[in-house]
């Protein structure tokens, strides 16, 4: 492992906006926005599946202070998606702005634009619609090639080979496999079969879905929104709209909080048609009840796994079968369900002798699902970890000595993951870490406190991407600046995570000057380098290099000016320590001067922007661990405490990487025991408002800690890997694990109620 | 959002009954439940200049006003005295702070919602409420009567001698309780309120004097046992009617044990 | 109706509709640090000072505030900027759609307690939700902050 001197990387500095936000400034969409935009709302259906016959607006359009109201018949009719994925998109064109045939309770019936809001909300009650009620197909079990057909349409369509036939109710499907895996499962000494659940459960980020638009001073359309993808959005918005992209500037200004939810144009594209119709500025704000009941949780999933070993606890074959349900529209359908076998069976592949891996998403009268933390990865973390802690509690092995046995270690080839070889990877000094900090030989026996309660513990490991190999793009340009300093812009999006602080950081340690002398801006889609988004844990990694790239074009640039200066051969220079110097010499040129120069009869400009792409998607690799307090009567769990360490390569920033990590893990715990997704007589998500789902409290998370283990990625800028999706993996296995030991039973569903806890009876 | 057309600071309780008559109007309390909803209203009554924010302490009682926040009995140190913490345990997770600083002991008694931890705690001591109206009335009694346009003024607490223990079963730490439980002993006589069960909070005796002969870990489940019988509990989202049924006898044999000191 | 507040120490006058929130009140007399994060009132995001005390300004009619003095992050700059750089150097403010509801608050937690434990910053704070830092970070910027007024 490589541990380089670095200045201004693996250093904790603060984020370059701390103080704007911890201080309140107004930087977020709403806070810069025109206060006499018209108010944008949206009137949703009733019906989880109906066909609007008529829909009667003039008595709405008659309230003082409405602009006007936008129905299915207002819209264009060609069809688009809004999953923010590089083009084509695997997620299928099955949207119109407004459809006619409404496909969830919550769908879009009509666009309501009016002075106040206090005007469109009254306007909205007063629309008349008529349905045409339809039976709906809701238990995703029973959708493929069921009768009732969420998208008959004729006009479906996929651009991507991914498997989906909507006349069978089938976004995609997806086959790989690896040795013969009936063949080995049968001569196991032992096979763990069973299906884990986990539900739709939601970002909650505390900024709700925001978009704002305007034309500006060229008579383009501007889109300010709380958004992970400009350049996507800015696409998105052209297909849905039907004008050019060239006549669209998407901006975002700082978010609050995505975890993937504004990966998908879920707000932008009703006010972008409101101030196309009306040339008024326009702002749509979704209500926090807007967010559950039409947003885009996770996907809801059921994963089948068989998983054979012998007697002595040798993971020996996989068997992996994914349903997942992407609710009434396709939105990342096809791609979460690949990371479920993907970022789970790796990390077996010591030895595993094979492996199969398939799976089906399909179609339902339920809201659409989108793009969360973890990404299928963890949906398929919770049935794999969880299987395997079955079989060491079924072998009585201690689940970390199997982990031991069986965890990928660094070098080896993963067959499942790509055929990558993994060539950082530091999962065994993870989990040797982990113990010892966790004390996991004291924890994990169950202790019984008394008055019904038992301590105990369970433990989970997790890995993910990188990036998406061969598909991601980031890019940068750095600009030298009269003081010295750079300007770093960049297409990716910092949405709370601190991107623009640690690319900062690598333009710093590259051009050898402070990060105070960095000043980032991001993301526009007019003064951008392209950028596929802040997604896929991929912005540290790609735009990371991307950055790098660009440091040394930079450098090469500012050699050849100072070389004109010098009047000498480039080859006579080099650039160290910040400035240009002339090998053998002691004559330098700074900076300062080299701006000066290209800034005065100079050809030659003092930029350079780069992009990059990988070939590769380095997984991060993460050990948790948790200690609980189970009350068995009442079946109230508390988190006592929780240790986690990762291996992220090098991080960039450890208090950031750290940060990341705790909260990843708080979202976790409460997924795995508070954060519940029932649904109501309208076939809307109950858990509508944060008085029903409930997320977790500082009350809620016991005390965290989370350390690193470096280990150095060779493909990536300055050895580091990713962090941001990982660290939610591990809280749904662990915890699962350490209710087991208190009370002898496997809850494969999540999340696990206190009621579930206290009333189940061990198995056989 | 619930949408008011005219807003009114009662400058007496007289002319707050009788804009109360109408009813297009209502009193505005902590207005924290009140505004998640969606109806509309023509005046909006509010008492907060009526001096009705004030806990007073007498010999004899405590007398807390209708727009006392329960903050403020969370923090009222002969309140928390008398009733050994039970005042503040039933209400320190409610929420956050900044919510209980609005909200109010006259609106929590008065909405006599089924998820209520005031009214739960509150049932299980010698408690009354004085209305504009109807005069002082035995909060257990007040607790059954339907909703009709009188004023809540004060909330009586009275100074019997007593020993309260309070619990709640909540699935996430600040959440609506899954189920209330009280367990006390007041004048000699132990009592259970049980609430959030999830309907009205509701007040029994042990008339079967199970506790009589003290408490011990058997007389402590037979009481139990026969409050689990005698309350009717149903399911939503937070607990079917079997899981807060067998709370009832977790909660209530655990209260009846701490009561006891075991 | 006509109302009276003193916002950040400005007395403000203004004309309202009855049913006017004060959250929406002080938005728009610029005070833009005051978010909107749930219906429900239950996330913390628009807490503001009323007489001093910490409240849900989504949930206080804007005509309840009329004579009263109401404080906003805008107009306690100084008394945050004591403690904020704690929070930053931890990484803690994330996202920061949370940060002003959660410094008014740490604000009114020191002003009443001005030595918390660990366990009174977390009841204290437990209505000022995060989605993004898992709250570890903000209780060890809260201490690192009173460890170095002891030193």
């Amino acid at each position: 492992m490589e541990h380089k001197n670095y200045k201004a990387i693996n250093q904790s500095v603060r984020k370059k906006d701390s103080m704007q936000l911890l201080l309140g400034k107004p930087v977020y969409t709403d806070d810069i926005t025109s206060d006499d935009a018209l108010v944008v709302k949206l009137l949703r259906s009733p019906h989880a599946n109906a066909i609007v016959q008529d829909i009667n607006v003039t008595i709405a359009k008659k309230v003082p202070g409405v602009v006007d109201i936008y129905t299915w018949k207002d819209v264009p009719k060609q069809r688009f998606e809004i999953a923010g994925q590089t083009y084509p998109e695997p997620s299928p064109y099955d949207r119109l702005i407004i459809d006619r045939h409404v496909r969830f309770s919550g769908d879009i019936v009509a666009i309501i634009a009016a002075e106040t809001e206090k005007a469109a909300n009254k306007a909205m009650k007063l629309i008349k619609v008529k349905y045409e009620v339809l039976e709906p197909v809701l238990d995703f079990h029973t959708a493929k090639d069921n009768p009732i057909l969420v998208h008959p349409e004729e006009d479906w369509a996929q651009y991507c080979p991914v498997g989906g036939d909507n006349k069978r109710n089938l976004v995609s499907t997806e086959f790989h496999a690896d040795g013969d895996v009936e063949a080995i499962l049968s001569d196991c000494d032992i096979v763990i079969d069973h299906k884990y659940h986990t539900k739709a459960y939601n970002q909650a980020m505390m900024e709700t879905f925001r978009t704002y638009c305007e034309m500006d001073r060229y008579g383009r359309l501007h889109v300010i929104s709380s958004t992970q993808i400009v350049f996507h959005a800015r696409r998105i918005l052209s297909q849905a709209l039907g004008i050019p992209k060239s006549r669209i500037r998407v901006e975002k200004p700082r978010i609050g909080g995505g975890f993937g939810a504004k990966q998908t144009a879920v707000s932008e594209v009703y006010p972008a048609f409101v101030t196309l119709k009306t040339g008024r500025p326009c702002e749509l704000i979704f209500t926090r009840e807007e967010c559950f009941i039409g947003g885009c949780p996770r996907h809801e999933m059921e994963i089948h796994v068989r998983l054979g070993a012998s007697k002595d606890g040798i993971i020996r074959a996989i068997d992996f079968h994914a349903l997942s349900n992407s609710g009434a529209y396709g939105e990342h359908g096809p791609t979460t369900v690949g990371l479920t076998g993907t970022k789970s069976i790796p990390m077996y592949t010591s030895n595993l002798e094979a492996y199969r891996f398939d799976c089906e998403v399909v179609y339902t009268n339920t809201v659409s699902a989108g793009a969360y933390r973890g990404y299928g990865a963890t949906q398929g973390l919770f049935a794999v970890e969880s299987a395997v802690n079955e079989l060491a509690e079924k072998l009585h092995i201690d689940p970390t000595s199997i982990r031991d046995k069986n965890m990928v270690k660094e070098g080896m080839v993963m067959p499942a993951y790509y055929g990558e070889t993994a060539n950082a990877c530091a999962l065994d000094r993870c989990l040797d870490h982990c113990r010892r900090i966790f004390n996991w030989e004291e924890k994990y026996p169950v202790r019984d406190m008394g008055n019904g309660k038992v301590r105990t513990a369970g433990v989970a490991m997790a890995m993910q991407g990188s990036c998406i190999s061969n598909l991601d793009v980031g890019s940068a340009t750095v600009k030298l600046n009269e003081d010295g300093g750079y300007n770093l812009l960049i297409g990716a999006a910092d949405m709370g995570t601190g991107c623009d602080t640690i690319l900062s950081q690598m333009v710093a340690e590259s051009m050898g000057c402070s990060v105070d002398n960095v000043a980032v801006f991001g993301a526009d889609t007019d003064a951008s380098p392209y950028d596929s988004g802040s997604y896929a844990s991929s912005t540290t990694y790609i735009t990371g290099m991307a950055v790098y790239k660009a440091c040394e074009s930079l450098k090469k640039r500012m050699c050849a000016i100072a070389a004109e200066m010098l009047d000498c051969n480039v080859d006579e220079l080099a650039f160290e320590d910040g400035q240009v110097i002339r090998l053998g010499t002691d004559t330098t040129v700074s900076p300062v001067d080299i701006t000066y120069k290209a800034q005065c009869n100079s050809n030659l400009v003092a930029e350079a922007t780069e992009s990059h792409a990988s070939p590769v998607s380095p997984p991060p690799y993460m050990v948790g661990m948790v200690e609980i307090e189970l009350d068995k009567l009442t079946g109230k769990v508390d988190i006592l405490d929780y240790k986690a360490v990762v291996d992220c390569g090098i991080p960039i920033n450890p208090a950031l990487a750290r940060v990341q990590t705790e909260g990843g893990i708080v979202q976790g715990i409460g997924h795995t025991l508070m954060e519940n997704v029932t649904f109501n007589r309208f076939n809307r998500p109950a858990e509508s408002s944060f008085l029903q789902y409930k997320i977790p409290t500082r009350l809620d998370m016991g005390k965290l800690r989370v350390e690193f283990e470096h280990s150095y990625e060779p493909t990536g800028p300055f050895g580091a890997k990713s962090i941001g999706e990982i660290v939610i993996n591990t809280p749904g296995p662990a915890i699962a694990h350490a209710i087991y030991r208190a009370t002898g039973v496997w809850h494969r569903e999540l999340p696990i109620t206190p009621e579930q806890i206290a009333l189940s009876k061990p198995e056989e | 959002m619930v949408t008011i057309q005219k807003y009114v600071r009662a400058k007496t309780l007289e002319e707050a009954y009788t804009l109360n008559q109408n009813k297009r109007n209502r009193i505005v309390a902590g207005m924290l439940w009140m505004k998640t909803g969606s109806g509309s209203m023509n005046t909006a009554i509010d008492l907060c200049d009526l001096g009705l924010d004030k806990i007073e302490e007498t010999e004899e009682q405590f007398s807390i006003g209708a727009m006392v926040t329960l903050r403020q009995i969370e923090l009222h140190e002969g309140l928390n005295a008398y009733s050994s913490g039970a005042i503040r345990n039933a209400v320190h997770d409610i929420i956050g702070v900044q919510f209980r600083n609005s909200a109010t002991v006259g609106g929590s008694i008065w909405g006599r919602f089924g998820f209520s931890d005031v009214l739960t705690v509150f049932l299980a001591l010698d408690t009354y409420v004085e209305l504009y109206k109807g005069g002082i009335l035995p909060l257990e009694q007040f607790a059954k009567l339907p909703y009709d346009n009188d004023l809540l003024v004060r909330v009586i607490v009275k100074k019997a001698p007593a020993a309260v223990v309070y619990s709640a079963m909540r699935i996430q730490r600040t959440d609506f309780p899954v189920l209330t439980c009280t367990v006390s002993q007041v004048d000699g006589q132990y009592r259970a309120s049980i609430g959030a069960r999830p309907g009205r909070a509701m007040l029994v005796r042990d008339d079967e004097h199970l506790l009589a002969d003290g408490i011990t870990q058997q007389s402590a489940e037979a009481f139990a046992a026969s409050v689990a019988e005698r309350v009717p509990t149903l399911g939503n989202i937070r607990g079917s009617a079997a899981y807060r049924t067998h709370l009832i006898k977790v909660l209530t044999q655990r209260n009846v044990l701490a009561l006891g000191g075991l | 109706m006509e109302i009276k507040i003193k916002l950040n120490g400005k007395m403000v006058v203004d004309n309202i509709e009855a049913d006017l929130l004060l959250i929406d009140f002080v938005r728009s007399h610029g005070c833009r640090s005051v978010k909107r994060g749930c219906e429900s009132s239950n996330c913390g995001l628009c807490t503001v000072l009323m007489d001093g005390k910490p409240v849900l300004s989504c949930s206080v009619l804007a005509a309840r505030a009329d004579g009263h003095t109401v404080q906003t992050l805008e107009g306690l700059q100084e008394e945050a900027s004591n403690f904020v750089g704690f929070i930053a150097d931890q990484g803690a403010d994330q996202c920061g759609f949370c940060n002003p509801g959660f410094v008014m608050n740490t604000i009114s937690l020191l002003r009443e307690n001005p030595d918390p434990t660990d366990d009174e910053i977390r009841a204290y704070l437990s209505g000022n939700l995060c989605r993004c830092t898992g709250y570890e970070g903000q209780l060890r910027g809260i201490r690192n902050y009173l460890n170095s007024r002891k030193d």
